[in-house]
């Protein structure tokens, strides 16, 4: 009888835990890190791809064309608010499509870009009625939203698959979001700048992946700064070609053989 | 007749509306207010169709409230004028539309500065320095155009508000004969006797 209270998403157990939420975020810290940095001037996002392989046909993020990164786990929510997703592929795609309808019904309505603790409000209230209708699972997706708006400047929120969300200074989700996080917490200063942020995620971020080397093929990395001619926020994220110029100029670049380990 | 005015200045927004509730040709009041005040830093003067007016005035305070209410912050200035705006071109394209015609004043405490929005029962919105409604315009924009100064310390643009309320009265056949002044600007709203 040890599975009575976990068959049903909407079901306490006599401990007062929802265990389908619970298994939920499990599987979130199995999947691909996700690391948010906040800083006076931007926020940086980086993740790692898991989905990877020669045979992989990535000629879609290579050439121009989209906004950038490989369509796994970076995407522009709106034009002031990107997303970093961890967890279930599938899931996250639904989400990231209701986040960005949510941010054009408010444009429409408002003609005003959404706020971003309002964008995360709503796909929190959606997530949360999963754990209070039977029936149904409940998304297995974490988010980070890098995000700016006129009310509180640049903005770093994470939510579950409860449907608790908070803002964080810097923070990590997925694989070894422990490690990272604990980095984070060393590292992290206030009125840090963007290049230093861009710094220290890509510094954390080669310390909690699996592999040794970072490269373009692991990694995804977005930039949401504020452009001062355009008056508006301005949303980078990297194409594969952009990630390892960055890392040869962060000195993280692969190394091209052996060599230099074995001397 | 019904008749209102706006203008920015340095860090506000004054409104005035006068204060006349008319029936056919017959006054029923004079100590109406007419602008509303749609949060502690949004102002909007109305006029139009008696009822309309009031009925929409109020749909309008009760939902920017609302936006308050669940979202933790008020909408900002240009963001209501949208709202307002769609809300009436929804309202057109009805079966009884609202005949309003309004002024929305408000100062923007994300980006501090004033923010004046000209809007018409067509559903137009106009950002402006400054605006009228009603016979009054006739007089007033005039007087404005020399007179605006977006610069202005709170007393000069009261001073130009105060030219345009003595040339109505001065022209206008069938002029207002008391005026209600509200300003916004960052401490809040507030009304001014003028």
């Amino acid at each position: 009888m040890a599975r009575r209270y976990d068959s049903r998403t909407t079901i306490f157990s006599p401990e007062g835990r929802l265990y389908q939420i619970e298994y939920a975020m499990e599987a979130i810290s199995h999947a691909g890190t996700v690391l948010g940095v906040l800083a006076k001037d931007g926020v940086v996002l980086a993740a790692e791809k898991r989905v990877t392989g020669k045979l992989l046909d990535l000629s879609g993020a290579k050439v121009r064309g989209g906004y950038g990164g490989s369509g796994e786990k970076m995407f522009l929510l709106n034009s002031n608010v990107i997303g970093g997703v961890a967890g279930i592929t599938s899931d996250a795609n639904s989400l990231v499509n209701y986040a960005r309808t949510v941010a054009q019904q408010h444009l429409l309505q408002y003609n005003d870009d959404i706020p971003v603790e309002v964008l995360a409000q709503r796909l929190c209230d959606l997530k949360q009625g999963y754990t209070q209708y039977g029936g149904l699972r409940p998304f297995g997706v974490s988010i980070l939203y890098a995000g700016y708006d006129p009310h509180y400047q640049f903005q770093l929120y994470h939510s579950d698959p409860s449907g608790n969300y908070s803002g964080w200074k810097a923070t990590c989700i997925g694989a070894n979001n422990g490690t990272a996080q604990s980095l984070l917490k060393q590292e992290y200063k206030d009125d840090i700048s963007v290049e230093q942020a861009i710094s220290l995620v890509l510094r954390v971020m080669s310390k909690t992946m699996d592999s040794p080397t970072l490269g373009s093929e692991k990694l995804e990395f977005a930039v949401l700064t504020y452009d001062e001619t355009a008056k508006q926020p301005k949303a980078k994220i990297y194409r594969p070609s952009e990630i390892d110029a960055l890392l040869v100029a962060e000195g993280l670049a692969k190394k091209d053989d052996d060599a230099e380990m074995k001397s | 007749m019904e008749t209102s005015f706006a203008l920015t200045g340095k860090g506000y927004v004054i409104i005035a509306a006068d204060t006349t509730a008319a029936r056919s040709i017959v006054k029923m009041k004079v100590d109406e207010d007419k602008i509303k005040e749609l949060g502690t830093h949004l102002l909007m003067a109305y006029s139009g169709e008696p009822g309309d007016t009031v009925q929409f005035a109020e749909y309008v305070e009760r939902n920017i409230r609302l936006y308050q209410i669940r979202n933790l912050y008020p909408l900002r200035p240009p963001a209501a004028a949208s709202w307002i705006r769609r809300s009436l071109a929804q309202s057109l394209r009805s079966r009884n539309p609202y005949s309003v015609n309004l002024l929305l004043g408000g100062y923007d405490q994300a980006e501090n500065k004033p923010n004046l929005y000209w809007i018409d029962y067509l559903g137009s919105v106009v950002e402006v320095p400054f605006a009228a409604h009603g016979y009054g315009s006739y007089f007033a924009l005039s007087l404005l155009d020399r007179y605006h100064d977006p610069e202005a310390p709170l007393e000069e643009g009261l001073a130009t508000l105060k030219r345009c309320l003595d040339e109505v009265a001065k022209r206008l056949v069938v002029s207002p004969s008391k005026y209600m002044v509200k300003v916004v600007d960052k401490d809040g709203v507030r009304e001014v006797e003028i």
